[in-house]
């Protein structure tokens, strides 16, 4: 059987995999709807909460089909297309098929024609996400289990603790931004980026609480990202 | 544990089990298809170049983005992919937005409906973008976008960061010295972010465990 890269049988596997997890998105949105309901959270709220995050969605969307193009060069479309629907990262993706390639004396280099090579990329890919499609059924009872108990002894280290985990998170990617200021000015980019979305976000809650704009607040994260992006091009233009 | 959360956990595993069936079920269809099947060695040689790292993050991020995401988000984050860049920022963003606390159902929910959104817009913006790929190339691979999109996440930290941590400032102040200087001191860290993520967990435990039994906080 001749094989391509972008053949029709492996666009049905991709629509497969992308009909599976649009699936499984809808459901659990529909279950939170219903007992949001239930619960009596305003439906404004909630409505607000997705307008906000298709909004805020968009532009990390758009850099995650830009490792579906990279990789596209050497994979064709609908491979990366699957991988980066399901657990998928550029940062894990190229390294794997690289790595896969030199196991066959091959660089990735040019678009893949022999199907032996393709698939073992494509177990390659597969086998080295799976413990994190494997891991949260199993720990899932003792993760939240002990978050309740803790909660239930003492709530407001429970608080704590839960604001703790996100500002450790938090803290990590603002240190990072960091980690290349000795290469000069090109290293203090993401510093600049990073302070720039931090403004506007500060002003856009001057504004949400001065002039009362209480809907600004759906758009802020959004707003301060593409803000700070369009700032990355201005630095960037700025050193050439 | 209410009944909802108790079915939420069900339907969770019913759901990330077969997704661990329809994803390995990709390369098993390719090889039958085209009727090939790549030597064992040649793939453990693959995996072993990056196995070691992935796996180790994968495991490290399972125990931190739980607590976060909750039961429903945890099992559609890790069945989708992307947690720092888009799911964890999402539900952060949407539970603050709507005055929720993480741990709480209403924060269950909410987290939910954000990310569940957000995978389905993702989703269809790669549908679309497939679709129309010849004419987004060149648009979003141009040199003139390059820094916009490599600078991502500084982009979205910033804005984040305002939020969370001037309503948590002692809190943030230890592990954020500790991560300046860490990075400062060990640029090549800035590679493996993923994996000072729980360390940076740990500190900021550490560090508000002590304050709180100071009184401090």
């Amino acid at each position: 059987m001749n094989f391509n890269v972008n053949s029709t049988f492996l666009y049905i596997i991709a629509a497969c995999v992308i009909v599976f997890v649009l699936a499984q998105s809808t459901f659990f949105l529909v279950r939170a709807w219903k007992r949001g309901k239930e619960l009596g959270i305003k439906v404004p709220t909630m409505k607000k909460t997705v307008i906000s995050t298709v909004v805020f969605t968009i532009a990390p969307a758009l850099s995650i089909l830009i490792g579906v193009i990279t990789l596209s060069k050497f994979l064709g479309i609908p491979l990366p297309w699957i991988r980066m629907s399901v657990i998928g990262a550029i940062t894990y993706e190229l390294p794997a098929a690289t790595s896969t390639a030199n196991a066959f004396g091959i660089s990735l280099s040019e678009t893949i024609t022999d199907p032996k090579i393709y698939a073992a990329i494509a177990w390659v890919m597969t086998l080295g996400i799976i413990p994190s499609i494997i891991l949260p059924p199993i720990l899932m009872k003792r993760i939240q289990g002990g978050m309740l108990k803790l909660k239930e002894k003492d709530s407001k280290w429970g608080d704590i603790f839960m604001t703790s985990i996100f500002l450790g998170m938090i803290s990590a990617f603002l240190g990072v931004v960091f980690a290349d200021v000795r290469e000069g000015f090109s290293g203090w980019i993401p510093v600049f980026v990073l302070l720039i979305s931090a403004a506007v976000m500060g002003i856009i809650g001057l504004f949400v609480k001065v002039f009362k704009m209480k809907w600004l607040e759906t758009y802020a994260l959004a707003i301060s990202m593409v803000i700070a992006m369009a700032g990355a091009i201005l630095l960037a233009n700025l050193i050439g | 544990m209410n009944e909802y959360m108790k079915k939420t956990d069900t339907y969770g595993k019913i759901w990330i089990w077969t997704a661990v069936v329809v994803v390995m079920m990709v390369p098993v269809m390719i090889c039958l298809y085209y009727n090939v099947w790549p030597e064992a060695t040649a793939v453990l040689k693959g995996l072993l170049g990056v196995a070691p790292i992935y796996w180790t993050v994968g495991v490290i991020e399972v125990i931190t983005y739980t607590p976060m995401l909750g039961t429903a988000g945890t099992y559609l984050s890790f069945v989708t992919g992307n947690l720092t860049s888009l799911k964890a920022p999402s539900a952060l963003n949407a539970m603050e937005n709507a005055d929720v606390k993480p741990g709480t159902e209403e924060g269950e929910i909410i987290s939910t409906i954000a990310i569940a959104t957000c995978t389905i817009v993702t989703t269809f913006i790669l549908v679309v973008g497939v679709f129309a790929l010849s004419l987004l190339t060149p648009v979003l691979n141009s040199p003139v976008l390059k820094p916009a999109f490599d600078n991502i996440l500084p982009a979205l930290f910033g804005g984040l960061a305002v939020v969370y941590v001037s309503k948590n400032w002692k809190i943030a102040i230890v592990p954020l010295i500790f991560m300046v200087a860490i990075f400062l001191a060990i640029p090549s860290l800035g590679s493996s972010v993923g994996i000072m993520v729980p360390v940076g967990v740990v500190i900021t435990l550490g560090a508000a465990r002590i304050m709180y039994k100071k009184g401090w906080l």
